[in-house]
């Protein structure tokens, strides 16, 4: 293992980071809510009566995110998508469901549910970047 | 009134959360799967990126351990203890698999969907089929691995 030092960017990570954090905490404070996006999308696949409409506003949020990056930072986010129409379509099926049945993503269990300290949270954390670990290790360094 | 107010709200912090995920670089699919890469050309941002997430949130539910209800009303919603169990791992594993497939969790893809790219449109589908297919089956899934 060697450190891409070019590619290793500490200072926009840990400012994103700590804005994630701000997100997360607004969100508890203000709504009440773990700032879990697999649990919010999730919710908009089977709508409830009086359950959408807040789900529905933070994905608009979050999808028009891009827009307002380059309006008010002049920031273009950079993504490189390598993955093929085959990977893309079975990663999102695992990703989806995996999520669904693990309550919960990186945000949700990787961000709040460690700064909840909920040992849970450490497990399924610990489990996802294991398997994307040796996932990746599978991919790119035996097949 | 306050009610739209809420929704602004929630708007307003999908932008943040947004942001928070374009100026980490975890929009960014080659640098999470770079991330993930132990064995290749290693960038480890993607620590400090939930270290300083967490750092936050930590004393955000420090200040909130306490709260019943929330600012704009309501009753604060406290995950439930449930206990771990195989549902909770199988499933973070399958979801972690995905992650290691296409560099993609929910909250980029969105994102990425916001930018406009075709690839994410593809998996943001495919992640809603799944979340979908889950909710049809998960209760029989479950009972059929009691």
């Amino acid at each position: 293992m060697h450190i891409d030092w070019a590619a290793f960017t500490p200072i926009p990570a840990l400012l994103g980071g700590i804005i994630l954090g701000l997100a997360v905490a607004l969100y508890i404070h203000l709504h009440g809510r773990i700032l879990g996006v697999s649990g919010i999308i999730g919710g908009l696949t089977k709508p409830q009566a009086g359950d959408w409409a807040w789900r529905l506003s933070f994905t608009l949020g979050l999808l028009s995110s891009p827009f307002w990056a380059g309006l008010f930072f002049d920031l273009q986010a950079i993504q490189i998508i390598d993955a093929g129409w085959g990977a893309l379509i079975i990663a999102g099926l695992l990703v989806g469901f995996g999520a669904s049945y693990g309550s919960g993503c990186t945000s949700g269990h990787g961000i709040c549910g460690l700064s909840r300290l909920s040992f849970r949270s450490l497990v399924a954390t610990l489990t996802f970047m294991g398997a994307g670990f040796i996932t990746v290790f599978l991919l790119r360094h035996v097949f | 009134m306050k009610r739209s107010f809420a929704l602004l709200s929630q708007f307003a912090i999908g932008v943040i959360f947004g942001l928070g995920l374009i100026i980490s670089g975890m929009t960014n699919p080659q640098k999470i799967l770079q991330f993930l890469d132990l064995a290749g050309s290693w960038d480890p941002s993607l620590i400090f990126v939930m270290l300083g997430g967490i750092l936050v949130s930590l004393a955000a539910f420090y200040l909130a351990r306490k709260r019943t209800e929330a600012w704009f009303g309501g009753l604060v919603e406290w995950p439930k203890s449930s206990p771990i169990d195989r549902h909770l791992v199988i499933g973070s594993l399958l979801f972690g698999i995905g992650w290691g497939v296409a560099g993609f969790c929910p909250g980029p893809a969105i994102v990425a969907l916001g930018s406009g790219h075709v690839k994410a449109l593809v998996f943001t589908c495919m992640m809603l089929i799944g979340m979908l297919i889950y909710q049809q089956l998960g209760s029989q899934i479950k009972n059929r691995l009691h």
